[in-house]
């Protein structure tokens, strides 16, 4: 069992008052908070050995590089991934989106088809449908049923020869259901199809495989899982990066230059223009030891247990519905209270100490799809506690009894 | 009575209360109140989305006065319309433009019309202003 406390300990932000009351922070699927080990990374990077990487023959240029290197390394092992050249400092996930979305331009042609879920975040559906406005391919939607999950038959019935690309969540930032990424990464692979994972909600939680899981993409946020904001990765396999054109021109990228041709650095710099995150992308590296540390089995069996509990305790309170009732889901909740607006709990709870996020959450096809304004999502990590559960339930029937 | 007074009268108001929850539960209150805007102007021309709450907006003129009527699908934007409405409605177009919402701040209510807070509200202020910018060119 987590020692809890010790835990918290190690989160300066969380002894925090916020509104003259201690802070509860149930936002976590928007951001993370950040433990002292990584917000003292990111000082002594800058005390210490602060130089640009990869060009100076000097010694801080050279322990910059190292460990920004390490760091990829680390990244590297932690998602297992075959080569280190395969994982690429991006600076987040709808940056490494992007990215791939982009490179698809010079490979699809009119009438292909590129599968995206219902389940996306905007940052996962816009870049695909300005990919299809650029190419002429044609974007459908794997839907999603009452308890907000992928309709796996309807996905198979969409897959066939046309279609190049499927992208989907591996977690909804919404509802939180966990896909069967498994399952859809070898469907996909069985028509020839690539394969996106956004897993940007997913690493706080668990450690992917990319290897077994043997997606072509995988991408994350590194603020997510308690590293800086501004940094993250994309994961590619070999062969794709290679296939795909560079994103961004500029310094870093190139292997030689003149006014009429330039041929490209090697993987990963091809896709690594201009200077970096050095700092973010050494503390990512910080930020997962941190987090190797806790244990991931230990984060998911304490986050799990919150899950219940808030599940629990919030269906004691009238009127209220949960959205995403799938059994496979992380410590989100994403709920409503019959005739109350979402903004109002959310603004009122802010005021009581507790931070959650109400709104459509970057998926208005989801609450299009249910036929609300939004919900008021309460995302847990591991160093939250049933305690603050309760205080969030209490603030929630206070707020309900004031609007009602 | 002019916007300035009006204003003058509901910082008075506000500060009869000690704390957020009494305001809140007046804004609540007030938003409850507030008369509704008639179903034909609940157009989608008239529609401020933000990103949390809806907005709708209609203003029209009455003789020399410019007069809004408004709502939202939330209950504590609706409150805070209201207070615009009283603030607003039923002035000239250009004692509009020459007013200011330094009073917002005064009753405590600033965050509400931070542009961050995505409820329509910082849009519908700029409507409003561009309604009585339009009637007063017509005159």
């Amino acid at each position: 069992m987590l020692d809890i406390q010790k835990i918290r300990a190690d989160f300066p932000i969380l002894s925090q008052k916020v509104n003259g009351k201690p802070l509860i922070y149930f936002d976590n699927g928007a951001t993370s908070q950040k433990p002292q080990v990584v917000i003292d990374a990111i000082s002594k990077y800058y005390q210490k050995i602060n130089a640009n990487i990869h060009r100076g023959v000097h010694t801080l240029s050279q322990l910059a590089t190292d460990a920004y290197e390490i760091s990829r390394g680390k990244i590297q092992n932690h998602i297992n991934a075959k080569h280190s050249h395969e994982v690429l400092f991006t600076s987040g996930t709808t940056f490494g989106i992007n990215l791939v979305a982009n490179g698809f331009a010079a490979i699809l042609k009119p009438g292909d088809e590129v599968l995206v879920s219902a389940l996306e975040h905007h940052s996962n559906i816009v870049p695909w449908q300005m990919l299809c406005e650029k190419t002429g391919a044609v974007l459908k939607v794997i839907p999603m049923n009452e308890k907000g999950e992928l309709i796996m038959a309807e996905f198979d019935k969409l897959l066939s020869k046309k279609t190049k690309i499927v992208t989907t969540n591996h977690i909804s930032n919404a509802l939180g259901t966990i896909n069967p990424i498994k399952y859809m990464i070898d469907q996909a692979h069985a028509v020839g199809a690539a394969i996106l994972i956004d897993g940007a909600q997913a690493v706080p939680h668990l450690k992917p495989d990319v290897q077994d899981l043997d997606c072509d993409f995988y991408v994350f946020s590194g603020h997510k899982m308690c590293g800086p904001t501004g940094v993250g990765i994309l994961y590619g396999k070999e062969d794709w990066l290679n296939k795909l054109p560079p994103y961004q021109g500029g310094g870093e990228m190139i292997k030689e230059v003149t006014f009429e041709k330039t041929t490209y650095a090697e993987l990963p710099h091809k896709f690594e223009a201009g200077t970096p995150n050095i700092a973010g992308g050494i503390v990512l590296g910080t930020a997962i030891d941190y987090m190797n540390g806790v244990g991931f089995e230990n984060i998911q069996k304490q986050e799990l247990e919150l899950l219940k509990y808030g599940t629990k305790r919030l269906l004691e309170i009238e009127g209220l519905k949960i959205f995403g009732t799938s059994q496979e889901k992380t410590s989100v909740i994403s709920f409503n209270i019959k005739g109350i607006h979402p903004y109002d709990i959310g603004t009122i709870i802010d005021k009581l100490g507790i931070a959650v996020r109400t709104g459509h959450h970057c998926a208005q096809p989801i609450m299009n799809y249910f036929e609300i304004p939004g919900t008021i999502r309460a995302s847990f990590s591991f160093y939250n506690t049933k305690e603050e559960i309760d205080v969030m339930v209490e603030a929630v029937k206070r707020a309900t009894l004031m609007l009602s | 009575m002019k916007i300035k007074e009006i204003q003058d009268e509901i910082v008075d108001e506000f500060s009869m209360f000690d704390d957020w929850m009494e305001r809140y539960e007046y804004i609540i209150e007030l938003g409850k109140k507030l008369p509704l805007i008639k179903e034909e102007f609940k157009t989608e021309n008239n529609l401020i989305k933000g990103c949390q709450s809806k907005v709708w907006l209609q203003g029209q003129q009455n003789d020399d006065k410019v007069v809004f009527t408004a709502d939202s699908d939330a209950i504590l934007t609706k409150g805070i319309i209201a207070i615009l409405i009283r603030t607003f409605s039923n002035q000239t177009a250009s004692d509009i433009l020459e007013s200011n919402m330094d009073f917002i701040d005064e009753i405590g209510l600033k965050e509400h019309l931070s542009p961050t807070r995505a409820n329509g509200l910082v849009s519908m202020i700029k409507n409003i202003k561009m309604y009585a910018l339009a009637f007063n060119s017509q005159n």
